[in-house]
């Protein structure tokens, strides 16, 4: 029997989950009982509701992937595997059995993420067993004008949400004269709900270098920066540990594989600032400034990082130059639709079975992404929008879920492509809600320096706020269109001019969840406090007397086997009498 | 006050001459000296020749900084979208009660714990979660919270 290798899936998600004592018991186990077992680490592919996750490989059973490993099972399952019997439960994927989310990842393509939860991201070695490095040596043989020209003809779009091509972007910074150039990697993933960055940077951070080396190559810039969010700390470990190895090995620094080509290589980390994620406020950033957008033109690619030519893109574009490289232009197109080429790493989040990172071919309905490859609803709850592009894009409803992923067919529904962040709602999530979280958001994270977003999201928050709390006025809402559509208008970056998206999405598909808070005083979700009535269904209680020990304030009275009755002007609707009843009898409404 | 800015001094030798040198030069400031006071801005205005009140601008409008002094262990709220949806606010709830936070403050009267959301921790499909320190903890409901917070009572 060759060697069976198990690896342990290490990546913030499954750290969070328990996967290191996974790992510890079977190291401790390994050490005391020697079997012909390499235990090997590796980062997240994707299934992040079944964390922790451990892969087997090697025997007869092939390869396996097992979800919800505990440290108590664990030592079992390792045995039962190594003599060719599958576990009882929780085989997620595998090649021979019947993989619970086997068709979950069949609907994929990965990228991107090819070498997600595959390999060990600390390993340079690994990268390159796995073809990492090839498209460097590639690059380094071509001219540099037919680098670009590839990434061009390619298709590729910025991925960090509004979609501008890759190749022409390039081809300015190239064009730039200046004795003295900068890449930028823009890993300041800050929308809430979007985590595609932390786990390509997790699970493979070679990817990304590699892809940025090549751009620098074909830009002709010498010095680089790796711009990412302090709230990151295993992203930064792992890109630390990639730049010294490759350092090491030649493919960074001073003549790189022997080439007169030079390039350093910086991590910058972010101190907490959403605002950073624009170009030019990244830039201030770097440059040790208070990180607000400056007016464009001059564009970074004339006028960037110190005043020098600077071409910035987000870490899924650079993750997809090495495969372009390698596999050219025309298998890249072979993926997706005319305009917009090949995949899209979404991360799935909120209501959904299969939270998770996945990776699928541009031009699949949104649908296919929550039902086929997303696992559908988490709970019995119907599915009610999915809110796409974070704090600047919007909620998609039911009737919209054929709308296929490219980026002109998003941008048409109101939402946008944004970086990936898909966060799914079911009737317990209250629309108006939503957009308050947001605009909140938004308002909070506003730089200040344009009076429209500065004033004018506080303004909306104000209405917003006021709507949730049941004191909206019906003029609310041409309000709140208003003010949208001049903070559109007199915003400098995309902070603001996208800020209003989420209200007017929401208003656009779900106006009569506004008029039932504003009109009826009512919340069809049951999510705004101010709005909500506790009542207690006499023919359910049975008189235990849970709800009225349990209530905070004790509001709630009867006797002992008669039916209790809820004190509505007292009651602050707290929710424990519901939590505390086993018998379904207080209401909500 | 003095041997204070001794710590602070070989930390700037690092940095002076760097370009950009500003944030990380405050984050490592910061991480010596547990937050940034304004004898420690001012300070290192005067040692590498920045007007105090750029620092101060900077060190503002970055949430990462700290102009107070903070408890032994940080506790960061996520906040994000998918916690939002999963009742991040209960659990923030839980926390201030947990805690026994004076009203208004962030920090509890012993020191040792200070409370922050934070806008995503991106860890999603584990939400509602919190971090303490660099600890993650996920799938959280306002029940387990005392028990996560006696891990860190030391």
């Amino acid at each position: 029997m060759s060697e069976v290798t198990v690896k342990v899936g290490l990546a913030s998600c499954g750290v969070a989950a328990g996967a290191r004592d996974v790992y510890r018991k079977l190291e401790e186990y390994l050490a005391a009982n020697p079997l012909p077992v390499k235990l090997q680490k590796t980062a997240c592919i994707g299934m992040c509701f079944e964390e922790p996750i451990v892969e087997f490989n090697g025997a007869e059973l092939g390869k396996m992937h097992v979800g919800k490993a505990s440290p108590d099972t664990i030592i079992q399952i390792m045995q039962d595997y190594l003599d060719g019997k599958a576990p009882a439960q929780n085989v997620i994927l595998a090649e021979k059995l019947d993989g619970k989310h086997n068709e979950l990842l069949a609907n994929q393509h990965r990228i991107v993420l090819r070498n997600c939860g595959v390999i060990d991201p600390k390993s340079l070695s690994d990268y390159e067993a796995s073809g990492g490095y090839q498209a460097l040596k590639k690059a380094l043989q071509m001219d540099r004008k037919s680098i670009i020209e590839e990434i061009k003809s390619s298709g590729l779009r910025g991925r960090g949400g509004a979609g501008f091509s890759t190749g022409l972007k390039w081809s300015f910074a190239a064009q730039a004269v200046s004795e003295k150039k900068y890449v930028v990697c823009n890993a300041d993933e800050g929308d809430p709900g979007a985590f595609m960055d932390r786990s390509a940077l997790e699970g493979d951070p070679h990817n990304v270098l590699e892809g940025m080396i090549i751009g620098a190559y074909a830009m002709g810039a010498d010095e680089g920066y790796i711009y990412c969010r302090a709230e990151y700390p295993m992203a930064i470990e792992h890109l630390k540990i990639a730049i010294e190895a490759a350092e090491a090995k030649g493919y960074l620094g001073k003549n790189i594989l022997g080439t007169s080509f030079s390039f350093d290589l910086h991590i910058k980390e972010g101190a907490g600032a959403f605002v950073c994620g624009e170009e030019t406020a990244l830039m201030q950033s770097i440059e040790g400034k208070r990180g607000m957008p400056i007016i464009r033109p001059p564009f970074p690619a004339e006028k960037g990082l110190w005043g020098k030519p600077t071409n910035i893109n987000n870490v899924e574009t650079w993750a997809n130059v090495p495969w372009i490289i390698v596999h050219g232009a025309k298998a890249f197109r072979a993926l997706g639709t005319e305009k917009s080429p090949g995949t899209k790493v979404f991360a799935l989040a909120g209501k959904i079975a299969g939270s998770g990172l996945i990776e699928v071919p541009m031009g699949i309905p949104i649908k296919d992404i929550i039902y086929k490859v997303g696992g559908g609803m988490k709970t019995a709850k119907p599915f009610k929008a999915v809110q796409m592009g974070g704090p600047s894009g919007g909620c998609i409803p039911a009737e919209k879920l054929d709308t296929i992923v490219d980026y002109d067919s998003i941008t048409a529904t109101g939402a946008i492509m944004g970086s990936g962040g898909m966060v799914v709602m079911d009737s317990g999530t209250c629309m108006v809600d939503v957009a308050r979280f947001f605009l909140n958001f938004t308002q909070n994270e506003s730089c200040g320096k344009c009076t429209f977003c500065r004033v004018g999201t506080k303004r909306m928050l104000e209405i917003l706020t006021r709507i949730t709390e049941g004191k909206g006025k019906l003029e609310d809402i041409d309000e709140l269109q208003e003010l949208s559509e001049n903070i559109i208008k007199g915003s400098l970056c995309g902070l603001g001019q996208t800020a209003p998206n989420p209200v007017l999405t929401t208003l656009r598909y779900f106006k009569d969840e506004y008029l039932a808070h504003i009109v009826d005083k009512r919340c069809p979700a049951g999510v705004c406090t101010a709005l909500l009535t506790y009542r207690i269904n006499p023919d359910k209680c049975i008189g235990c007397t849970a709800c009225a020990r349990k209530c905070p304030v004790s509001c709630i009275s009867g006797t002992v086997k008669k039916p209790h009755v809820i004190d509505a002007k007292r009651c602050i609707k707290c929710g424990a009498c519901q939590k505390a009843c086993k018998f379904d009898a207080v209401i909500k409404e | 006050m003095e041997q204070d800015f001794k710590a602070l001094d070989a930390i700037l030798a690092k940095y002076r001459d760097r370009k950009g040198f500003l944030i990380p030069l405050l984050q490592e400031a910061q991480n010596a000296m547990g937050y940034l006071s304004q004898e420690t801005m001012k300070y290192i205005a005067g040692e590498v020749g920045v007007p105090a009140a750029e620092i101060f601008g900077v060190a503002t409008f970055y949430s990462m900084f700290r102009l107070k002094p903070q408890g032994k262990h940080i506790i960061r709220v996520c906040k994000g979208t998918a916690c939002h949806v999963s009742d991040a606010d209960g659990i923030k709830n839980a926390l201030v009660d947990a805690l026994k936070l004076p009203e208004g403050e962030n920090t509890t009267s012993d020191r040792l714990f200070t409370l922050m959301e934070v806008a995503c921790l991106g860890c999603c499909s584990l939400a509602p979660v919190i971090m303490v320190d660099d600890m993650t903890f996920g799938k959280l409901v306002p029940e387990k919270i005392p028990e996560v917070l006696e891990k860190f009572r030391f």
